[in-house]
C-alpha cells in the first residue's frame, strides 16, 4: 500500500516537474535561453485559475482557457522585455533579468491576491478511489496522462506541422531560416509563450491537491530546472522521463527514509547522474561550429 | 587647493548634522514626557501580518480604556508600533529604537518565537519589561537570565504539549499516539515537549514523522505512522501544511483523531482542509464564540465599534492575539500605576506585586512572580475546532 501510493503520487508530481521542465526545453532549443520565472508562471496559472473559477465563479473551461492565455502573455512579456533586449546586445544578463521578473511577479501577486493561502477545489479531488488498497484522487491519475499527452503532442506538432518545422529550422540555423522567410523573432516569442502556458497548466493541475499562494511556484521552478538539466535540456523525451524519475525518487525516498532526507538524497542523485552523464539522460553534447 | 575645496562642504555638512542632532536631543525628552509610551514589535507585513493586526487591536482597545479613565501617571498612554517582518535582526533593531529613542515604559512582542528570542537579551540588558503576547517558545520567558525582564501572557510550548497529551488520553483514550510535525525549530521544540509529556505519563509513542511546508503529499509519512499502530495523531504545523495533513488522511481513508497545537488558527483552515477540518481539535487561550463572560461580549462590541471592518466572529479569528494583548496591556498598565513611575526595574517589580486583575481570559491571581513569568497556565487552555470560518470551543 505504501509502495503503490508512493508510485502514484511520485508519477503525478513527476509529470508536474516534467511539464514545467518542457517549458525550459522549448525555449532552449529555439533560442538557447530559458525563462527562470517558470515557477512564477506556474503560480500565475493557479492564482488566475482560482480568481476566475472560484472568486468570479466562471465555468471551469473558460476560466482555464483565460488563465492559460494570460500565462502565455506573461511569457511574451518576459521574452520582449527581459530576454530579447539582452540577447540582442550579446549579453547574458537575461539570466538575472528573468529571475528578477519572477520575483517581481511573486510580490505583485502577494499584494493583489493576498497573503493567505486559498483552496481551489475540484470535483476530481474530493472523493478518493481505491487502487490496490491505496486511496487516490482521480486528478492524480489525470496529471500523468496530461503530462505524457502533451509531450507526445509537442513531438508530433514539431515534426508534422509547418510551424513546427519552422521552429526546428530556427533551431538548426537561425540565419538560414531567416533567409528562407521564417520569422525567427516571432518563433522565439511563440516558444516563450508556449513555455509559460505549460507551466501555468502544471499550476492549474496541482492547485486542487495543494493550496494556492504567491510562493507556491518557487520550489517547483527550481526542481523543474534540475529535471530539465537531468533529462538533457535539448530532448523533450529526456526531460519528461527525468521528471518522472525525479518525482518517483522523491516519493520513494520520503516513504522509506523519511522526508528529512528527501532533498539531500534527490539532489545528490541529480549531481551523481550528471557526473556520469554530463549531457543528461537523453541529451547530446553540443557541437559548436565555427 | 583641491583639498580645501573638498573640505569645505564636509565641514558644512558636519555642522548641519551636529545642529540636527542637537535639535533632536532637545526635542525628544520634551516629547517623551507628554505621554506614557508602550511599544510593540510584531509582524505587520508578510505572511503573519494578520497576527500583528490582531495584537494591535487588542492593545489599542485596552489603551483606549486606560485613557478614558485618565491614562497612567496623569498622562495619556500612547502605542508605538514597529514592524519586524518576522525577521529576528529587524526585530532587535526595532526593539532598540523603541527603548532608546521612543523611551517606551514597556513593550510587547509578536507571533514569531525566533524574533522574540532574539530580543530577549536586549530587553534584559536595557532593563525594560518585554511582554510576549503570542509566541509560545518555552525559552522566551525561561531564558536563564539572572535579572529577567521578559514576561508572557500566552501559551507556552512545554505546557501546551502537556495539555495535548492530557486531552488525547482523556478524550480518546490514547495508548500509542504518533507525531506529525513540521520540519523546523518549532516542530523540534514540540517533539521534545511531547516526548517528555508522554514519558511523564508512561505512554509509548508510535513514531515521529516530519514534513515540509511545501509538501503536496503527506501520505507516505502518515502511512508509516498508521503501520506503527498510532491511535491518535499530534499535529504541529502552520495552517497550510496542517491542511495538507488533513487532505492526505482523507485520501487514505484513515479516520484517526487529530490533536493539534494552534497552527490551524492562523488562517482559513476550514477552507483549506475541506470537509474534514472539524476533525482537528486544537488549542487556544481564548475564544469569543460560545464565551458566556460579559467581559468578552463587551470587548467584542467595543472592537466592532472601533473597527467597522469587523462584522462577524470570523473577522476576529484567531481571537488569541486580541485577548492576550488586551490582558497584557492592562497588566502592564496596572504595574505602571502601582510603580508610580516608568522606570523599567520599578515596573518589573510592580508586575510581581499585582495581586488580582479581572481580565478577558480569566481573573488573574498573582499572575507573575520571580519564579513564574508566564501569566497563563495549562488550565487556562481551551480546545477548539473550525466550523466554516469560525473557531468554536469544544466542551472539555
Amino acid at each position: 500500500m505504501l509502495l503503490i501510493s508512493s508510485i502514484i503520487s511520485g508519477l503525478g508530481l513527476g509529470s508536474m516537474y516534467g511539464l514545467i521542465a518542457l517549458g525550459f526545453h522549448v525555449t532552449w532549443v529555439v533560442s538557447s535561453t530559458v525563462n527562470f520565472a517558470q515557477g512564477s508562471a506556474m503560480m500565475l496559472g493557479a492564482v488566475l485559475g482560482y480568481t476566475f473559477a472560484v472568486k468570479y465563479g466562471w465555468p471551469l473551461l473558460p476560466a482555464v482557457a483565460m488563465a492559460l492565455a494570460l500565462c502565455a502573455l506573461f511569457g511574451l512579456v518576459i521574452e520582449r522585455m527581459l530576454v530579447r533586449p539582452f540577447v540582442d546586445r550579446g549579453s547574458g544578463a537575461w539570466l538575472m533579468a528573468t529571475v528578477a521578473g519572477g520575483i517581481v511577479l511573486d510580490n505583485a501577486v502577494l499584494f493583489t491576491f493576498g497573503k493567505e493561502p486559498r483552496s481551489f477545489p475540484s470535483v476530481l479531488a474530493t472523493k478518493p478511489i481505491e487502487i490496490f488498497g491505496a486511496g487516490v484522487y482521480p486528478l492524480q491519475l489525470v496529471i500523468p496522462v496530461v503530462g505524457l499527452g502533451i509531450a507526445v503532442l509537442l513531438h508530433v506538432a514539431l515534426r508534422k506541422t509547418r510551424r513546427g518545422k519552422a521552429l526546428l529550422a530556427v533551431v538548426q540555423n537561425p540565419d538560414a531560416a531567416r533567409l528562407m522567410g521564417i520569422d525567427v523573432r516571432r518563433t522565439v516569442a511563440a516558444a516563450f509563450m508556449l513555455s509559460t502556458a505549460l507551466a501555468g497548466l502544471a499550476g492549474l493541475l496541482i492547485a486542487p491537491l495543494f493550496s494556492v499562494s504567491s510562493e507556491m511556484g518557487t520550489l517547483f521552478g527550481i526542481k523543474a530546472f534540475a529535471v530539465a538539466i537531468l533529462g538533457g535540456i535539448g530532448s523533450a523525451w529526456g526531460v519528461m522521463l527525468a521528471g518522472l524519475i525525479y518525482g518517483l525518487t522523491e516519493a520513494l525516498v520520503t516513504a522509506y527514509l523519511g522526508s528529512t532526507y528527501t532533498q539531500i538524497v534527490v539532489f545528490s542523485v541529480v549531481i551523481l547522474a550528471l557526473a556520469l552523464m554530463p549531457n543528461g539522460l537523453l541529451g547530446h553534447a553540443a557541437v559548436s561550429k565555427v | 587647493m583641491a583639498r580645501n575645496l573638498s573640505a569645505r562642504p564636509t565641514r558644512r555638512l558636519a555642522l548641519a548634522g551636529a545642529t540636527a542632532l542637537l535639535a533632536g536631543a532637545l526635542a525628544w525628552p520634551a516629547q517623551a514626557q507628554e505621554t506614557v509610551k508602550l511599544g510593540l514589535v510584531a509582524a505587520m507585513s508578510g505572511q503573519s501580518a494578520k497576527s500583528g493586526e490582531a495584537i494591535v487591536r487588542g492593545l489599542a482597545l485596552a489603551i483606549d480604556e486606560m485613557n478614558a479613565k485618565g491614562g497612567l501617571l496623569g498622562k495619556k498612554v500612547e502605542l508605538v508600533v514597529r514592524d519586524d517582518e518576522s525577521n529576528p535582526a529587524k526585530g532587535v533593531v526595532a526593539a532598540r529604537e523603541l527603548v532608546q529613542r521612543e523611551k517606551v515604559a514597556a513593550f510587547f512582542g509578536g507571533l514569531d518565537t525566533p524574533v522574540s528570542i532574539a530580543i530577549v537579551p536586549f530587553a534584559n540588558q536595557s532593563k525594560v519589561p518585554f511582554v510576549g503576547v503570542w509566541a509560545a517558545g518555552t525559552p522566551i520567558t525561561k531564558n536563564g537570565a539572572a535579572d529577567n525582564y521578559v514576561f508572557r501572557v500566552s501559551a507556552v510550548d512545554e505546557l501546551v504539549d502537556v495539555a495535548l497529551v492530557d486531552y488525547a488520553v482523556k478524550k480518546y483514550g490514547a495508548k500509542k499516539p504518533g507525531m506529525i510535525l513540521i520540519n523546523n525549530p518549532w516542530g523540534e521544540s514540540n517533539e521534545k515537549g511531547l516526548k517528555d509529556a508522554l514519558a511523564a505519563k508512561g505512554i509509548p509513542f508510535a513514531g515521529v514523522e516530519k514534513f515540509e511546508t511545501n509538501d503536496v503529499d503527506v501520505v507516505p509519512q502518515l502511512t508509516r505512522l498508521k503501520q506503527a499502530g498510532a491511535d491518535v495523531l499530534f499535529l504541529v504545523a502552520n495552517v497550510a501544511p496542517s491542511a495538507q495533513v488533513v487532505k492526505s488522511l482523507d485520501r487514505m481513508g484513515w479516520p484517526v483523531p487529530i490533536v493539534s497545537h494552534w497552527g490551524p488558527a492562523g488562517g482559513r483552515f476550514g477552507e483549506l482542509a475541506g470537509a474534514s477540518a472539524d476533525k482537528v481539535h486544537f488549542i487556544q487561550t481564548f475564544s469569543f464564540s460560545g464565551n458566556p463572560s460579559p467581559k468578552a461580549a463587551a470587548a467584542l462590541a467595543a472592537l466592532k465599534a472601533k473597527y467597522p471592518e469587523i462584522k462577524s466572529l470570523a473577522d476576529v479569528t484567531p481571537a488569541v492575539g486580541i485577548a492576550n494583548a488586551y490582558d497584557a496591556a492592562h497588566l502592564v498598565g496596572l504595574a505602571i500605576a502601582k510603580a508610580g513611575s516608568t522606570d523599567g526595574t520599578k515596573v518589573r517589580d510592580a508586575l510581581y506585586a499585582i495581586d488580582s486583575y479581572d481580565g478577558l481570559i480569566k481573573t488573574y491571581k498573582t499572575p507573575f512572580s520571580k519564579e513564574n513569568h508566564d501569566a497563563l497556565a495549562s488550565s487556562d487552555y481551551i480546545f477548539t475546532y473550525f466550523k466554516g470560518d469560525e473557531i468554536l470551543p469544544l466542551g472539555n
